[in-house]
């Protein structure tokens, strides 16, 4: 069966160019680029020079460039960081309802350690307010921190906006950009960022390597204690093969971005009108204000993960917001917040685009979505038959 | 993370459907967790259960369970219909994830209550 893969806000496949730059140093080059000897001295050339990539890619300078293990992490460091090491300035944080759970979790948990904690609520798209930003600072605010863009309902954010603001004030502005690069612009400098999270997995790299950007001078506490790597913000042996992957990554989306986002796109806008015509769907997300690869809608008197089950019996790969899928008792807490309720929240389905995907594929998938939507809604307890009957 | 056996009846439900004047109706579940079950029996003078159909929304496992306690219960009267157990009906599947066992694994509680609406609407009688 030929396989359909959208599920690209999940993972994405390594590039090709990318596993090619990686596997001299999973073979030849082994050397801890701590080391002095030649060995350490061709990995950690290899190192820097990945670190002016990454940091050409995203307009920052290679000091302002710290390698993690993913984007849970850079979140974390970021995070915690600022909340200790300015919490003499102030004990205030700003975040939104609809962050990945890595940004929403380390704020609520530095809640319980005693900090003030606003978490904005966002409107029917999914979209936070830079005037509740504006509107939730106060004179103890040290940093705020809301996402690029959403990883389920694929919302574009307003953070050049939020940034502004921040930097106007003095406040510590983090952005999780997870779901951003290679799809939107995207430089530190016009996002007047201090701190911006990546995942290579997410634009084509490998797992288990992310970036975080720290703008020269911005004060971050560190939790983790061992070597001197990535300035002691993130001690402990480098993934040597990760990052030069990721590098080439970053070199790769960021050359052909806009070309690329104008294909996903065109190939999203047929496959949300295309799902829109199956009776009583919703969009879910911004119309405009979007995410080039993402797709999400929900489609009333179903469950996603009975949808996701019938997609890969057809070979599609898909995910859904619903409880069975977020690993939880509760759907998606980015749907809720947008106001959807439980049925239309369990109903979702996230579609997203990647590079590899074409349009024989989002033919071949409005071809059987009717027919699984038809099944679904046969065996369903709610469903109270069409209104074309 | 499903059996093969729920799969198949995810894919090939037994007994989907409503019976009209059914003579026992059960629902379980709510649209917070996100899955609602309902069964329909139809009993002869015997007591035993003729005719057995569900409507589901819910998860793989919810339609699953729903799917194979009909075809569990058709033939059996009230008493064994009873004995029928949601950890039974786990087991007749092979087995479900670990999470699935408490939110998706309600069927034999709505075939259960379908069982107390036919004995109140008699008492009724």
């Amino acid at each position: 069966m030929k396989k359909t893969y959208l599920d690209h806000g999940a993972t994405t496949q390594v590039n090709p160019d990318v596993l090619e730059v990686m596997l001299p140093f999973l073979g030849e080059f082994y050397g801890n680029p701590s080391s002095i000897h030649s060995f350490g001295r061709e990995t950690k050339k290899a190192l820097e020079e990945a670190r002016e990539k990454v940091a050409a890619g995203i307009g920052a300078e290679p000091r302002e460039i710290v390698f993690t293990s993913g984007g849970t992490e850079s979140d974390n460091i970021a995070i915690r960081g600022v909340a200790r090491a300015l919490q003499k300035k102030g004990n205030h944080l700003i975040t939104s309802a609809v962050e990945h759970h890595a940004v929403l979790d380390a704020c609520l948990a530095l809640k319980k350690e005693g900090y003030e904690l606003t978490v904005l609520p966002v409107d029917e798209y999914g979209m936070v307010s830079a005037k509740d930003v504006e509107a939730a600072i106060t004179d103890k605010t040290i940093l705020i921190s809301i996402m690029m863009a959403n990883n389920e309902v694929g919302t574009v954010m307003p953070v050049a906006e939020i940034g502004k603001l921040a930097r106007e004030r003095g406040i510590t502005f983090h952005t999780d950009a997870v779901q951003a690069i290679g799809l939107l612009p995207l430089d530190v400098n016009d996002l007047s960022c201090d701190l911006l999270s990546l995942s290579a997995h997410k634009f084509y790299g490998p797992k288990g390597v992310g970036i975080l950007y720290v703008r020269k001078g911005a004060k971050l506490d560190v939790f983790n204690f061992g070597g001197a790597q990535e300035r002691r913000m993130r001690p402990g042996t480098e993934n040597v093969p990760g990052i030069i992957g990721m590098a080439k990554a970053v070199e790769v989306v960021v050359a052909d971005r806009e070309k690329r986002a104008a294909r996903i796109s065109s190939l999203r806008d047929k496959l949300i009108q295309g799902l829109l015509k199956i009776e009583d769907t919703k969009l879910n997300g911004h119309p405009e204000q979007r995410l080039p690869g993402n797709v999400n809608v929900s489609v009333k008197y179903v469950e996603g993960e009975s949808m996701i089950l019938s997609l890969d019996l057809k070979g599609i790969a898909a995910s859904s917001g619903s409880a069975c899928t977020s690993g939880s008792l509760d759907p998606s807490h980015v749907l809720i917040a947008m106001g959807l309720d439980h049925q239309l929240a369990h109903g979702s389905l996230r579609m997203t685009l990647g590079t590899d995907n074409t349009e024989e594929e989002i033919d071949y998938v409005l071809e059987v979505m009717p027919e699984i939507v038809a099944r679904l809604r046969s065996m369903s307890s709610v469903y109270t038959g069409s209104k074309k009957e | 993370m499903y059996t093969g056996k729920v799969m198949e009846h995810f894919t090939n439900p037994r007994n989907v459907g409503e019976i009209e004047n059914a003579d026992g109706v059960g629902e379980v579940g709510n649209m917070k967790c996100g899955d609602i079950m309902r069964i329909y029996i139809k009993v002869n003078d015997q007591d035993v259960i003729e005719d057995v159909k569900f409507r589901t929304f819910g998860c793989g496992a919810a339609i699953a369970t729903s799917s194979v306690v009909t075809e569990m219960v058709k033939g059996k009267n009230l008493d064994e219909a009873l004995e029928i157990t949601n950890k039974k009906v786990a087991e007749e599947l092979g087995g479900l994830p670990e999470n699935k066992m408490h939110c998706s694994n309600l069927a034999a509680d709505a075939l259960h209550k379908a069982i107390e609406d036919l004995k109140s609407k008699r008492n009724q009688k």
